[in-house]
């Protein structure tokens, strides 16, 4: 049983760092993009890759190059797209999500194929061996980046860059009428953001020890959204609440073994059914801040 | 060479008539219907079962024609429920709104049907003798030539009707200005519903097609509707013409890309997403589309 709770504050805190991710795109800039799964596969691929070929690698070095590749890619799928309208945003995305998948899918010789790449081993946090075996330190160690994170954000939030962010998401126009460079804020945020679901993405592949394409689809993209809506768009806290329902109701079920009894698509169709409903009846979602007037 | 053309030419009239469907909707409610490859996806398997049930009976070819319809008649009213239901009630919300609802509501639609009719794919048997015709280097199968037909008569169609009647005016009307049509006394939900079911209708045809070579399954819709979307956006989306380009103009390029410039297969669905990236970065409005209002 304390295995279990274990088991699901991990997955809670690698998902709340996606939603957290998300949250910033999408809360924050207003910009909604579908590929968080594909940022989070970077991170599990980028560590994958490097543990199993330079093992002592310290810890420290490990983050910073997983956050690098993360913001790369965020830059790459970030400067030709965001420089177009919203919906087109959530398109491309989509889109480089594919390519994602394609490419771990095909290039065998970096990323094994389908079948992934298998015994990831554990890492060195000082004289700490963070392993997924001991789960109560991996759990200390996910919910660390977690915390940092979430402050991280706050602080952002509340500087100069937070506000322009806001200022760009409640209207564009204005913003860049008061001589705000949109599109490098835009990017920033999209590169941050990328950089928070490859590190999730990171934990996840340390915590598995393993790492298959299939892990990383549209699907998860779609868990991350609908956790960060039904918290509520726009509210770090309102994301953790979020991710904390989606999460109990997606694996507890799982984890106490009745998966058998509830077929695997009663959980995706919940998760569609929760994003229609609340956009028809709360589309501030559950502590969301209220939708601005002026908009609707 | 030639023949490359031909099967691009088949494959891409496909995806035009899914991205007409796209880019109707998006004309008078300048939205992306995320669900429509889902809707089209279930008129498929309406029609599969339809077109199995009947043929015990009577002649396949007519039977073909029967299950074609009925799919057309049950897209066409999932259409219309989804459009009353979770579209309806967003049409002065925020633009992410009916976005989200739309996302939520392709998850439904493709794990409902994972669920009711099971993940493996179903053939659907070929209702004629496919033997291909050799016609000097040239090799047409008759089905190659059954989705030429019917493709292109249905644009052609589509096009008149556009052009030529009542509705069809009323159409370009609510695209153009929606405020200004109700004021002259255009039912607008009429025509938004009526733009709905011919667009599903279409993608049901489509959809047909297409299982006929490649089965039908539970996802069918996502990858066409994204291939389609994207050749709807290439070709301007919200312009008609513009669809049926962008829809050709990909299903060539896809085939050119694998037979031509070698790309391994493995890689063929990314053509689609790098080409949306490089046309958006050259014309963010599309081959066709321009920033004059003359969209539909």
């Amino acid at each position: 049983m304390i295995s279990l709770v274990l088991l699901i504050g991990i997955y809670f805190g690698i998902y709340a760092l996606l939603a957290l991710g998300q949250n910033l795109i999408t809360g924050m800039t207003g910009l909604l993009s579908l590929c968080q799964a594909a940022f989070m596969a970077i991170g599990a691929y980028t560590t994958a890759i490097i543990l199993t070929s330079h093992h002592p690698l310290p810890l420290a070095e490990l983050i910073v190059i997983v956050v690098f590749m993360g913001s790369l890619f965020g830059a790459m799928i970030g400067l030709p797209t965001l420089r177009l309208k919203g919906d087109y945003l959530a398109i491309a995305s989509l889109g480089f999500g594919e390519i994602v998948k394609n490419v771990l899918l095909n290039a065998d010789k970096f990323t094994g194929g389908p079948m992934g790449i298998t015994h990831i081993p554990s890492v060195q946090l000082g004289r700490i061996l963070i392993s997924p075996y001991d789960k109560s330190v991996y759990l200390i160690f996910v919910w660390g980046f977690v915390g940092v994170i979430l402050w991280g954000l706050f602080r952002l939030q509340r500087s100069r860059f937070g506000r322009a962010l806001e200022a760009i998401r409640e209207d564009e126009v204005a913003a860049s009428s008061l001589g705000l460079n949109t599109t490098l804020y835009k990017v920033v945020a999209f590169m941050i953001g990328a950089a928070i679901s490859a590190l999730a993405g990171m934990l996840w592949a340390i915590y598995n020890g393993s790492v298959i394409p299939q892990s990383f689809d549209f699907m998860l993209s779609i868990m991350v959204l609908c956790m960060v809506v039904l918290g509520g768009l726009g509210n770090y806290f309102a994301a953790l609440v979020g991710t904390m329902v989606i999460v109990i109701i997606s694996e507890l079920p799982r984890l106490l073994g009745f998966s058998v009894l509830i077929p695997a698509q009663l959980d995706q169709i919940l998760f569609g059914l929760i994003l229609v409903i609340l956009m028809i009846y709360r589309p501030e979602g559950l502590l969301g801040r209220p939708v601005s007037k002026r908009n609707s | 060479m030639l023949q490359h053309l031909l099967n691009g030419f088949t494959v891409g009239s496909i995806y035009a008539l899914v991205a007409l469907g796209y880019t109707l909707v998006y004309g008078v409610l300048k939205f992306i219907n995320f669900a429509h490859g889902d809707v089209l996806m279930i008129g498929t398997y309406i029609a599969l079962i339809v077109f199995n049930f009947l043929r015990t009976f009577i002649e396949p070819s007519i039977a073909f024609i029967i299950a074609i319809l009925a799919g057309m008649a049950s897209s066409a009213l999932l259409a219309v429920l989804i459009e009353r239901v979770a579209y309806r009630p967003l049409r002065h919300a925020p633009r992410l709104a009916p976005l989200l609802s739309a996302i939520g509501l392709s998850v439904i639609l493709s794990n409902t049907a994972a669920l009711i009719f099971g993940t493996k794919s179903q053939r659907f048997e070929m209702p004629f003798n496919n033997t291909p015709i050799h016609w000097g280097n040239l090799v047409v199968t008759p089905y190659q030539g059954l989705i030429l037909l019917t493709s292109l008569t249905m644009m052609v169609l589509l096009h008149f009707f556009i052009k030529m009647t009542r509705t069809g005016k009323a159409m370009r009307a609510v695209s153009e200005k929606p405020m200004v049509a109700q004021l002259m006394g255009i039912d607008t939900d009429r025509i938004i519903r009526f733009t709905f079911i011919l667009g599903s209708a279409l993608g049901a045809v489509a959809g047909i097609l297409v299982s006929l070579d490649y089965k039908v399954y539970p996802t069918l819709g996502s990858l066409i509707g994204l291939k389609a979307f994207i050749a709807a956006v290439i070709g301007g989306i919200g312009n008609i013409s513009g669809a049926m380009l962008g829809g050709i103009l990909l299903g060539v390029l896809e085939t050119y890309g694998v037979a031509v410039l070698g790309i391994p297969v493995g890689y063929k669905d990314s053509v689609a997403f790098v080409l949306l990236i490089i046309i958006l970065l050259w014309r963010p409005s599309g081959i066709l589309g321009s920033n004059k209002r003359e969209k539909i």
